[in-house]
């Protein structure tokens, strides 16, 4: 690969681990010593011991080692750092070389293996010769270990053996254990191979520093970065990364103060980027993600700006590239490793300064390396080595470091050779490498726009690279996010892009759709831009090849010709359907229904408008509205007659009027635009375009436009009727209508008298007329409560046509469909409708009168389906309240009725209708009690009540001795039969019933009662008999005593004491002499039952009469002066 | 001083935008749009926390490798957009706030205009006389 030279070197890029070399394993053919080699380096997770192993032959040769120069007095380097020097270190010259020898203790041949053994170690010493590098020895045994006693001997042969072959440890090793035993020994053993490496590195260090006494600041400065650099790398190995990064941050600084110039710029950035990424891999490793990007940011300000040769500028466009993207992938790395990025903080940007970079590389290429320069021979490229001695050296010129070349001819040659290899470097390949590596990043870290833009930059870049579908892939799939963003000015230019891929690759469809938003009003193309493009777009509808676009390179163009020749002389594929919903096309098309319904009775009128946005006029050849009932399409087309094909005018809005009568069956149901056609071209000859709309027209654009023309009208109250021209902005678009029946051409009356009283049988009555100028037949009419009230009104509420007797609960609420037969013209129909609701409350009565009637729209007979729909709401109140209460026979309130004792019962019906009532009738139903008095007819009998007025009713009633022992009775129920005045005779009447309450019973053991005339009259005697009965069935003993009074004298027995039998009456009679006229207090009986003591006087006492009006002693007249008076 | 000043709607889309007219228009384009990605991020961050005690000046959105891009909300959601130029290192915080402080006024004046459709672009000459005045003078330049 061409980039490769910007490459990192991987052993730059590798985690240092510490190189140990085994010897003395044959892994292929020896079975034990396989399984040793696998246990080695199978499974190294991170809590083994971080060592790089490697088999050699036990006679391999290690790099020989240099003489140790003792003065640096002459030494003139020849560059920072040898390209070989890493892998040596990483792979090469090992830190410890650990000899595997086969020997078991009771070897009979201990002798002879013994010395073999110590012959091994030699060679491998030799061959080290001059290096520090330790060399161990491992006995392979295959015997188990000695039984424990015997150590003493082992210890003793050990020592023996390592005498022998004076290396610097021995370890015994027993394969005769299971695998999990091999592991854990190895692991043993490598962790004190780890310790003997980390020795090596440590001296290796204090080698490199010894070297800096040496050094002087004038000859040797790039000796100081490469020291450096090497103490840095020894501590990577020996895993000293703290200390590795502090040398690194030293080596930076220090290649920072080299001496730069032109010769060796290229070296110093090649060194500086490595130390940089050295660094930055540190500090992302040590979690300081932070110090990572400041070391990166700094890097970079230092770097940026030293271009170094003119002509070879694009190198360091190559260089920067590289180093953001290797800081990227080092940031992308950390991140897998658990670093948490930012959406202002991501890996992304620096892929994307990378690929910019690049694209800079691809710019300054073209202009540097011209075309036609012919690569120099023999190739200044070539080294003897065939590679590089210093990282970032120019091969004609290696390890000079004088500020001038030493040969002109030869650096101009190579300056030549490297321009034409940059010649053939994919550069677009690369950009499109970073950009989606960008792309990839700012998905994660939520940037939808920057992932967008880089994805523009991707198709422009693959528009370079001539690879037009992928161009036009993704630039197709951000150009919606741009439209519906509404940035026209990068929508422009995106489409534009897009426009030159469709004409470079002759796509047709693609061309025509680009060419139509280009000349759309979203589009921030110059006039003549469009115009260019409209000529274009003609071109291509008359089936002829369009002009090139400008910017296009010339070799493309003429291919694109070629392809546009092919694609006009292939027939038939000539039609294409374009849906420009999605686009912001250059014509712009509303359609509306008239109205946002229709009667089926009257035509149904849309109207479609388009408008054009581009330069000159357009003219189509047919337009076309497809409707979700496919049988009106036939009525929505316009079409060209002859050659005169219709035409729009730039700015201008035509409107195409359509209208069709819809039919019967779809009264309910709503039609809706589906799609209009607008036909470009013309079949016969050049190509034909549908240019289709969904629903009811708009594009990408068109909502938005809308919503700031209605905000702008309604704050400025523009007279847009004042204007001639219509404002597009402001026509709104109505995709559908509803088709719904005629308008009935009848009346429906309701008259009534509300409110309704419960429970009564309420009137509406019906007036229906006819005001249609045929017959309307089927008449029918649907009355009663509407639908979707309350679900207990159902319950409450019936409704009937009879009117003869009260309906009972079996009556629906609502009558469907009643029958009424035909109208004619003018005729009049009446109904009552009888509602009878049961509970109070307002409902809302439904009165539907449906009929059909033939009728003709536009020439056409249909049979039209018509309804009259009336609502009224209708209070329901209760008639009248019913108030009942007991009294004793002397108008006390009882709270307790005695047994067998005569009391009353007082109704009160208190009339809340605000009409008259008649009351019928009224009667008692009784349960347990008795009518004292004989009822023979209704005290109430065809009373009439106004609002307000109340009517009372009174019954004597008795309670017999009860059975049994329950002290509350129920009464019965108060019926009532009323109906309103104004209801006529014959309607039925409505029985109201009330519950009448219960009575708490009470015995007395006494009864009195007295009978005495209604008045008396001074000084004439009055009698009065007290008849007493005992209630009892106990003889009772009664003491009675009459208090003697200032009103009445009086003759009887004063004081008296007396027993009664059970159920037996004594009378006592008196005779009292009234003294004083008016209301006098009778004198008071006392009476007392000494055995029941429940009962005194006052209990008795409410039995008797107090008082009595004594009338004064009159003049003696005649009777007839008293019937006078 | 900017090289590129733009006001974007509520909606995101460009109500004014000026850059220097010496480099690529069409790139400042795409850096103001970019940027309304962080400017959403950190509205919806703000959101979340303290309602009415926003900041309007939303600091330094993001910065590239030759521009820092500075952003600015109103109540009502429109943004302002202010880009520099990287080597401008006198420019202080406290200048681009005052610049979006200027800029807020100026845009209230426009909005105040009775005869300016809120959400239509920007045509207006006061308000292009304060942008000019923030630019980077291109005279100087050339």
């Amino acid at each position: 690969m061409a980039g490769s030279q910007w490459e990192l070197p991987p052993e730059l890029c590798c985690r240092p681990m510490a190189f140990v070399a085994l010897t003395g394993l044959d892994v292929v053919y020896n079975a034990v010593h396989r399984a040793i080699w696998d246990a080695f380096c199978a499974n190294r997770r991170a809590d083994r011991v971080p060592i790089s192993f490697k088999v050699l032959p036990g006679d391999h040769e290690y790099p020989k080692c240099r003489t140790k120069r003792t003065s640096y007095e002459w030494y003139i380097p020849k560059g920072i750092l040898k390209t070989g020097w890493m892998n040596k270190h990483l792979n090469l010259v090992p830190a410890l070389v650990v000899l595997f020898y086969e020997l078991d203790w009771d070897d009979p041949q201990w002798k002879e293996k013994q010395s073999e053994c110590a012959t091994k170690v030699e060679i491998v010493r030799t061959s080290l010769q001059g290096r520090n590098t330790k060399v161990a020895v491992v006995l392979i045994q295959k015997k188990t270990p000695l039984p424990p006693g015997k150590h003493l001997y082992s210890n003793s042969l050990c020592t023996c053996v390592l005498r022998s072959v004076s290396s610097i440890s021995l370890s015994l090793f027993v394969t005769g254990s299971s695998t999990n035993g091999v592991v854990h020994f190895i692991i043993k053993l490598e962790n004190a191979f780890y310790e003997h490496a980390q020795t090596y590195y440590y001296t290796e260090i204090r080698r490199v520093k010894s070297h800096k006494e040496f050094l002087n600041k004038t000859t040797h400065q790039l000796l100081f970065v490469r020291h450096q650099f090497k103490i840095a790398f020894f501590s990577e190995l020996k895993q000293d990364t703290q200390n590795a990064l502090k040398y690194y941050r030293t080596a930076y600084s220090l290649v920072h103060e080299l001496r730069a110039h032109e010769t060796n710029m290229l070296e110093i950035k090649t060194m500086a980027g490595f130390i940089n990424y050295k660094i930055c891999r540190l500090c992302f490793q040590h979690n300081t993600p932070l110090d990572a990007i400041a070391q990166f940011r700094k890097h970079i300000d230092l770097c940026k700006k030293k271009i170094g040769s003119a002509e070879l500028a694009f190198e360091h466009a190559a260089w920067m590239s590289k180093q953001f993207q290797s800081f990227g992938e080092l940031f992308d790395e950390a991140i897998k490793l658990g670093l948490t990025a930012i959406q202002t903080q991501n890996p992304g940007f620096y892929y994307q300064q990378a690929a910019c970079y690049s694209q800079d590389r691809k710019t300054l290429a073209q202009q540097l390396c011209q075309a036609g320069a012919s690569y120099p021979s023999p190739e200044p490229g070539d080294t003897q080595s065939g590679g590089l001695d210093f990282y970032g050296q120019r091969p004609w010129r290696q390890g000079h470091q004088s500020i001038d070349p030493p040969d002109a001819e030869k650096e101009k040659t190579g300056i030549v050779a490297l321009q034409i290899k940059e010649r053939d470097v994919p550069h677009s390949e690369l950009i499109i490498a970073l950009l989606s590596n960008a792309v990839a990043q700012f998905k994660k870290y939520k940037c939808p726009r920057m992932k967008s833009h880089l994805m523009v930059q991707m198709g422009e870049e693959y528009y370079h690279a001539k690879d037009y579908t992928k161009a036009l892939k993704l630039l197709d799939y951000v150009m919606c996010d741009y439209r519906t963003e509404r940035w026209w000015g990068l929508l422009t230019a995106i489409v534009s892009t897009a426009l030159r891929c469709a004409y470079l690759m002759a796509s047709v469809r693609d061309y025509m759709i680009y060419c139509m938003e280009l000349l759309g009003r979203a589009s921030t193309l110059k006039e003549e831009q469009k115009l260019r493009i409209e000529k274009n777009l003609i071109k291509v509808l008359k089936n002829e090849v369009p002009e090139a676009e400008p910017e296009c390179d010339p070799a493309s163009v003429t291919a694109a010709r070629a392809l546009w020749n092919d694609r006009m002389a292939l027939a038939g594929s000539n039609e294409f359907t374009i849906e420009v919903q999605d686009y912001i096309p250059f014509i712009q098309c509303k359609a509306k229904f008239q109205s946002p319904s229709f009667h089926v009775d009257q035509p149904i009128q849309l109207q479609v408008f388009l408008r054009a946005d581009c330069p000159h006029p357009v003219s189509f050849n047919k337009l076309s509205v497809s409707l979700s009932n496919q049988e009106y399409n036939q009525w929505c087309v316009v079409e060209s007659v002859g050659q005169e094909s219709m035409s729009l005018l730039p700015g201008k809005t035509k409107c195409y009027n359509f209208s069709f009568v819809a039919k019967t069956e779809d009264v309910g149901k709503k039609i809706e635009m589906t799609g209009i056609e607008l036909m470009l071209g013309s079949d016969g000859g050049g190509r034909c375009v549908f240019v289709g709309w969904r629903g009811a027209g708009g594009d990408a654009a068109s909502t938005h436009e809308a919503l700031l023309a209605s905000r702008s009208s309604r704050r400025c109250g523009r007279a847009v009727e004042a204007r001639q021209e219509l404002d597009w902005d402001s026509l709104s678009i109505q995709p559908s209508t509803m088709i719904i029946s005629r308008v009935p051409k009848i009346s429906v009356q309701l008259s009534h008298q509300p409110p309704a009283l419960n429970n009564e049988m309420y009137c509406i009555s019906l007036t229906i007329q006819s005001q249609e100028g045929g017959v309307a037949r089927d008449v029918k009419l649907t009355a009663g409560l509407k639908p979707g009230q309350d679900a207990n009104l159902g319950q409450t509420t019936h409704v009937t046509l009879d009117c003869s007797k009260v309906c009972d609960d079996t009556a629906p609420a609502l009558l469907p469909d009643v029958p009424l037969g035909d109208l004619n013209p003018g005729q009049q129909l009446e109904r009552c409708v009888y509602v009878k609701c049961v509970s109070t409350g307002p409902r809302v009565f439904l009165f539907h009168v449906a009929y059909s009637i033939d009728t003709s729209v536009e020439g056409r007979q249909i049979v039209c389906k018509c309804h009259k729909d009336e609502t009224v709401t209708i209070e329901t109140v209760v008639p009248f309240e019913v108030s009942v209460k007991f009294v004793s026979t002397k108008f006390e309130p009882l709270e307790r009725v005695a047994v067998d004792i005569p009391f009353l019962l007082m109704t009160d019906i208190l009339s809340s209708s605000p009409w008259p009532l008649l009351l019928a009738s009224s009667s008692l139903q009784l349960l347990t009690m008795t009518t004292n008095t004989a009822q023979l007819q209704s005290q109430l009998q065809e009373v009439v009540l106004q609002t307000d007025e109340c009517a009372s009713e009174c019954f004597c009633l008795r309670c017999p001795p009860l059975t049994n022992s329950s002290t509350t009775v129920a009464t019965g129920q108060y019926l009532i039969s009323w109906r309103r005045k104004s209801s006529g005779a014959d309607s039925p009447l409505i029985q109201t019933a009330v519950a009448l309450p219960h009575v708490i019973l009470e015995s007395v053991p006494l009864y009195i009662h007295a009978d005495l005339p209604s008045f008396g009259r001074v000084r004439e005697s009055l009698s009065v008999r007290y008849h007493i009965e005992n209630r009892t069935a106990l003889v009772q003993e009664v003491e009675m005593a009459v208090e003697p009074s200032d009103a009445f004298m009086f003759s009887g027995l004063k004081q008296v004491r007396l027993r009664i039998l059970p159920g037996s009456e004594q009378q006592m009679l008196y005779n009292y002499y009234p003294l004083m006229a008016g209301y006098q207090t009778l004198p008071q009986l006392n009476i007392s039952l000494p055995r029941c003591l429940t009962t005194n006087t006052h209990t008795l006492r409410r039995f008797l009469p107090q008082r009595i009006f004594v009338k004064p002693q009159g003049r003696q007249l005649d009777d007839a002066s008293i019937a006078a008076a | 001083m900017a090289v590129c000043i733009a006001v974007i709607a509520k909606e995101n889309y460009p109500l004014y935008i000026r850059s220097v007219p010496t480099q690529n228009e069409l790139k400042f384009h795409y850096t103001v749009h970019t940027s309304l990605d962080v400017v959403e991020e950190k509205i919806s961050a703000v959101g979340k926390s303290l309602g009415d005690q926003r900041e309007l000046y939303l600091g330094l959105l993001y910065p590239t490798e030759d521009y820092k891009v500075y952003g600015y909300v109103t109540n009502s959601k429109v943004k302002f957009v202010i880009v520099v130029d990287s080597s401008n290192t006198s420019l202080r915080d406290n200048e681009i706030r005052s610049m979006f402080r200027k800029l807020h006024n100026s845009f209230t004046d426009v909005m105040c205009n009775p005869f300016h459709n809120p959400g239509d672009t920007i045509q207006s000459k006061a308000f292009d006389g304060i942008v000019s005045g923030m630019m980077v003078q291109t005279a100087s330049y050339t």
